[in-house]
């Protein structure tokens, strides 16, 4: 076989440092061919590779470029490595990534810097890329970094308002406390394995801990940390809803469909070691369900549309998580794929929705638009059923597989159902609500829509995706995943018509609130109570306030305090001493020849008298 | 007929602290020296009743010595002295106490 | 005696560019930038000549200078040596560049003192005599005080005169505990003399050798520097002009790292060890400290140094993790940290050329009019950040996973800084090329061809080193198998 996988990366690289290097000289459309072209290209490569690695019969295939540092022991390569689970993940990256960046050449069309947006774009899918396709931890670990790099060059995109800016950095920051936690998994894993490979760290660690190891668990939580910064999991995940400040698109691309998936990526990678007996898994569990449930409430209450999908991601990744907690591998990658089709989807059309109004995201300044918007309007109506799980889309079919999992599981299944459940009957009771308001009802705001193919084009794909992208699945998780993949098969007991029935009665009374308005909820929402429940679910129940005050202010007020470096005091005082004795000493030399010979006189009289004493 | 050396040691140590005593309480520079002269005077003296107490001519050794450093200290005083009245147009030494801080 | 010839070179090349001044006024320069531009190709000949098997050295080779006092000239170039030799010579073409059209009076000096500090440099990188490594230590002293004292900003005098005695006494120090090494060497073995090699093999109580190791500790610590005696470098830094502060975080703050590497360690092997923990929490401290002082200025240039003081926590921390990846793991910092930096320096001496200020109150969106400026702070911001793919992550990531065999809490506290890094690397993007365009910075030139060029240099060392280390490794692993101590 041809070895062609490193250009898989290589492309959107060289992508990215053409429109660097010609600094927005070239022409848009040559720009619009680079940026989605080179995305497109790779995506026939991955294609390629795979069908290739497929067709061998052997589920991975590793390509060594070179050798990165050689240290003693120490000396990870360069090397790229293609599984089930990789192949998977590149599909969504150069897949979902290709229609994106093709979506983002109509919108952007008519914005500054549209050359280094797509720059910035390809180097994206590049270090993604490269996050799914190395073979060790730092390889993995120079893609985590360029992400969130990228990440922060995008959601700044507009640098001129102080205000993304700030998110951009807020984002950037508080990843990288994960990263951090990361970072010293590594540092532990090395110490303790001797590598960083994952494959060999794998095997080795199923071995040397088969019984479980306090060690093994410090790892995962490592881990888990830094999967937790990257996909905006309690306690990380204050950072997501702001880093919605970005171009739509890039909220798409980055912030819905792949990189806050990473760490479920990590953790779906690192599986081996999570499975040995130890908490992690409970952690992981634990970790996606609160959020699933936190976000899916924060999702209800929000007004401005790119903020309710933002929780809406959040929520989505946490059913991730959950089903890596439970061990639902396969479950888990099935909703990180679907959700990559619809949520991309939901993120794109509220993109055009977004531009046909000029920039208005507050849905309660929107409303009748399904007339004028009719393909925006159809995308965001079926990813929102694919999203509220109902029977026949695709996440249906993910959604569905990692409940009825969680049911199944030992200890806390119960709870893991209920909470996931209820999170269930909230989204789509968010998603009824963000429909319905936006889309019926009087129309506030007169839209004027000019997309081109370019743009709703990728729209139709992904709303093809939505829907049929569970079949999908099933055909490629099931046989090239380790675990067998998601079964197709239908359960008949109580729960599974419960886990199919929630969605639908939420819809039902999404509908009677804020559709034919027969149940009033404004008399709820204008009560004291509701109202500070309303605020406290708004602002994501008030983890931003906490750390604000607990860490970020205080930082600040330190620095400003010690501006000038009280440790310089230490010096500074030595020659403000020495200049005061200068001072002191400087007042006997008067000139005065009387005071000099006073002085030589008493002194030797002191001599005489010294000597005296002593005899 | 030799004194006893004693009286002759606190004779020296009373010109010596009269010219002590002279050189911080005067302000005129003549008399300044000429109280300089006293303490070197009384030195002298002691190195002269020295010598006789045990015979030995180093004493007066240091005697010649003694008045040659006078000498020579009385040339360059004087100078300086004459140097003091044509610049500052006095002899007070308080009102030339310009080498300080 | 090539690095004789070398050092000469310069020295030379020096003398010259002050008297070529009467000549034409800009002929200084351009002596002084053929000068570094044939010493650059001068070293990577010695690099590609390769190691001379008989001796084991690049170059190698010895004179006698003072023989009453076993003082001689041996100057040697190992791996080690060479890449800092390497990164000296093409530093001074970037600085001689970088302050191409800032100096406008005593060029010719001005040369002169560049020429003078960078060959006094190479000396220190080569001396394999404590009396000729002192000797090298001062001659590059005195020309970067004059650098400061005499073209630099507005409080130029208190910032060189803090400068000169920091290095000055902590230089004493030093110079006591050579000549204390040396004595003490004489009353064992009857043999006065000042050679490094043989002096590595002196017998010394611990009391003595922990003392004389504090002696040359605290000098390279304040080179390096680390806190607590860092306080020099923001003012240094502040009132240099921009070649001086290219030279100074570039290369000098090496010296000090340099210094623990060859003499510290290897000199006082027992009593470095029992002093590690210490020596790396003052690195941790420095890496915590300077990232927040980082953050609380507002003077661009004042941010810089702090975040080298943080950048330079991690040398200390890494020589004294004891082991080849923490060892590694310094050296690269040394050399990535002496091309992020420097380009960092050279962007506020451009931007205090372009708008006669540091303050970064004073600035703000300032992409929108010079967005090539904007780019590659961008970029060099970046790479200071540690990115992955950039040479500083090479060596901040060595120094970690070399220092957590050692000591885990201390590595957890100094990865922390990789945090605070981040926030005070892009709030200095932020006040001063993002947010809302100052309204009084009306016209901004953005960069030419000269200054594109040079940062063109910077970033593909950057870049290969974070790619592709592999080289700067190979040459740094025999220094280190050759100090003599069990890593």
């Amino acid at each position: 076989m041809s070895e062609v996988l490193w250009l898989v990366p290589t492309i959107p690289l060289l992508g990215s440092i053409i429109l660097l290097c010609t600094e927005g000289r070239l022409p848009k459309l040559a720009v619009a061919v680079i940026g989605s072209g080179s995305v497109g290209l790779a995506a026939i490569c991955a294609l390629y590779v795979g069908t290739n690695v497929i067709g061998t019969g052997e589920w991975h295939y590793a390509e060594t470029l070179w050798t990165w540092m050689a240290v003693g022991d120490f000396n990870p390569s360069i090397t790229l490595y293609l599984d089930g689970l990789s192949l998977v993940m590149t599909g969504v990256i150069t897949g979902v990534g290709f229609l994106i960046h093709l979506y983002a050449t109509g919108y952007m069309w008519e914005e500054e810097g549209y050359s280094r947006f797509f720059a910035y774009m390809n180097l994206f899918v590049f270090a993604m890329l490269m996050l799914v396709l190395g073979d060790n931890l730092l390889t993995l670990f120079l893609g985590w970094e360029g992400v969130g790099l990228c990440s922060y060059l995008l959601i700044g995109f507009f640098h001129s308002d102080p205000a993304n800016g700030y998110a951009a950095r807020k984002a950037f920051v508080v990843t990288r406390v994960g990263d951090t936690l990361m970072a010293l998994g590594l540092f532990l894993l090395f110490r303790e394995l001797g590598t960083l490979e994952i494959q060999a760290a794998l095997d080795s660690a199923t071995i040397a801990w088969s019984d479980g190891s306090g060690i093994n668990t410090a790892i995962c939580l490592l881990l888990l940390g830094g999967a937790v910064g990257k996909s905006a999991q309690v306690p990380l995940q204050t950072w997501l809803p702001d880093a919605m400040a970005g171009p739509t698109p890039v909220s798409a691309l980055i912030h819905a469909a792949t990189m806050v998936t990473a760490g479920v990526y990590l953790i779906a990678r690192m599986q081996d070691m999570f499975m040995l007996p130890g908490p992690a898994m409970h952690w992981v569990a634990f970790v996606g369900l609160v959020t699933l449930f936190i976000s899916a409430f924060t999702a209800l209450v929000q007004t401005d549309i790119k903020r309710i999908l933002a929780f809406s991601t959040m929520s989505q990744i946490g059913y991730m998580f959950l089903a890596l907690g439970v061990g639902a591998w396969s479950a888990g990658i099935f909703h990180l794929m679907t959700h990559a089709f619809f949520k991309a989807l939901l993120f794109l059309a509220s993109g055009s929705v977004i531009l046909a109004l000029h920039h208005e995201q507050d849905i309660f300044k929107m409303g009748g638009l399904w007339k004028k918007l009719k393909i925006p309007f159809a995308s965001m109506l079926i990813g929102s059923l694919a999203l509220a799980a109902l029977p026949g889309t695709s996440g249906f079919f993910s959604k569905d597989a990692i409940l009825l999992t969680a049911y199944q599981e030992s200890s806390y299944g119960l709870l893991f159902w209920v909470g996931a459940a209820s999170a269930a009957f909230m989204t789509s009771l968010y998603t009824t609500r963000m429909i319905l308001i936006t889309f019926f009802g009087e129309v506030k705001t007169e839209p004027h829509d000019h997309s081109r193919i370019n743009m709703w084009g990728p729209l139709l794909v992904l709303c093809a995706l939505s829907i049929g992208g569970g079949w999908l699945g099933f055909m490629v998780l099931a046989s090239y995943m380790g675990d067998g993949g998601v079964p197709l098969e239908f359960h008949a007991d109580a729960i599974a018509l419960l886990t199919i029935g929630v969605p639908m009665i939420g819809i039902l009374l999404g509908y009677l609130i804020w559709g034919n308005r027969a149940i009033p909820v404004d008399k709820l929402a204008t009560s004291s109570v509701g109202q500070r429940l309303q605020r406290f679910f708004h602002g994501g129940w008030g983890f931003d306030w906490i750390y604000d005050r607990v860490i970020v202010n205080p930082f600040v007020r330190l620095a400003q305090v010690n501006k000038s470096d009280f440790v310089d005091l230490m010096f500074t005082s030595i020659a403000s001493l020495t200049a005061g004795i200068h001072r002191i000493v400087t007042r006997t030399q008067t000139g005065e020849l009387r005071w000099y010979a006073t002085n030589m006189v008493v002194g030797l009289l002191l001599v005489v008298l010294i000597v005296i004493v002593q005899a | 007929m030799m004194p006893p050396i004693e009286h002759v040691l606190v004779l020296a140590l009373m010109l010596f602290c009269i010219g002590a005593v002279g050189v911080l309480v005067r302000r005129n520079i003549i008399f300044i020296l000429l109280s300089l002269e006293f303490m070197m005077n009384a030195c002298a003296m002691v190195f002269i009743a020295a010598g006789a107490k045990w015979g030995q001519p180093d004493g007066q050794i240091m005697f010649m010595l003694i008045l040659a450093i006078a000498a020579s200290e009385v040339a360059v005083a004087l100078g300086i002295v004459i140097q003091m009245a044509r610049r500052f147009r006095t002899l007070d030494v308080d009102a030339v106490s310009e080498l300080r801080e | 005696m090539t690095a004789l010839y070398l050092i000469l070179f310069l020295l030379g090349a020096g003398l010259v560019a002050c008297l070529a001044e009467r000549l034409h006024e800009n002929a200084p320069r351009w002596i002084s930038l053929l000068a570094f531009v044939v010493a650059t190709i001068w070293t990577a000949g010695i690099w590609l000549g390769g190691v001379d098997p008989s001796t084991g050295f690049y170059a190698a080779g010895e004179l006698s200078w003072i023989p009453a006092l076993g003082i001689n000239v041996i100057l040697k170039v190992d791996g080690l040596s060479l890449m800092l030799i390497g990164l000296t010579t093409l530093l001074g073409v970037i600085a001689v560049v970088s302050s191409w059209s800032e100096i406008n009076e005593n060029r010719g000096f001005f040369q002169f003192n560049i020429l003078w500090v960078m060959s006094g440099v190479v000396g220190v990188f080569c001396s394999y005599d404590l009396f000729l490594f002192f000797f090298f230590w001062e001659v590059m002293l005195i020309p970067m005080y004059f650098l400061i004292a005499i073209w630099g900003h507005e409080d130029r005098s208190y910032a060189s005169m803090k400068f000169f005695l920091f290095t000055q006494v902590s230089g004493l120090l030093m110079l006591v505990a050579i000549i204390a090494l040396v004595w003490l060497n004489y009353e064992n073995t009857g043999v006065l003399t000042f050679s490094y090699e043989e002096l590595l093999n002196v017998e010394l109580s611990d009391t003595i050798a922990s003392l004389l190791m504090l002696g040359f500790f605290i000098a390279f610590i304040t080179k390096l520097p680390s806190v607590p005696v860092h306080t020099w470098l923001p003012d240094a830094h502040t009132q240099a002009p921009t070649a001086g502060s290219v030279i100074l975080a570039g290369i000098l703050l090496k010296t000090g790292g340099y210094g623990l590497i060859r003499f510290t360690v290897p000199l006082f092997e027992e009593a470095s060890r029992d002093f590690a923990f210490v020596a790396m929490l003052l690195g941790v401290i420095s890496i915590l400290y300077g990232g927040y002082m980082a953050y609380s200025q507002s003077d661009f240039k004042r941010l810089v140094a702090y975040s080298s003081i943080a950048h330079m926590g991690f040398i200390l921390v890494g020589v004294y993790a004891f082991n080849e990846l923490g060892m590694q793991g310094a050296i690269v910092t040394m050399i990535a940290h002496g091309f992020s930096t420097a380009a960092l320096f050279m962007m506020a001496g451009s931007l205090q050329e372009r708008l006669h200020t540091r303050e970064m109150t004073q600035m703000g969106g300032l992409w929108v009019k010079a967005p090539r400026m904007g780019a590659m702070t961008m970029f060099f911001v970046i790479a200071s950040v540690g990115m992955p793919g950039l040479g500083n992550f090479i060596g901040e990531f060595l120094v970690l996973i070399g220092a957590f065999k050692v000591n885990v809490p201390l590595t957890v506290l100094a990865t922390i800084g990789i945090v605070v890094a981040a926030v005070y690397g892009l709030s200095l993007m932020q006040r001063s090329f993002q947010g809302t365009p100052n309204p009084q910075v009306t016209a901004m030139q953005d960069f030419g061809f000269r200054e594109m060029s040079v940062f063109a240099i910077m970033i593909i060392a950057l870049v290969w080193i974070g790619v592709y280390p592999q080289p700067l490794l190979d040459l740094a692993q025999p220094t280190l198998d050759a100090l003599g101590v069990a890593l």
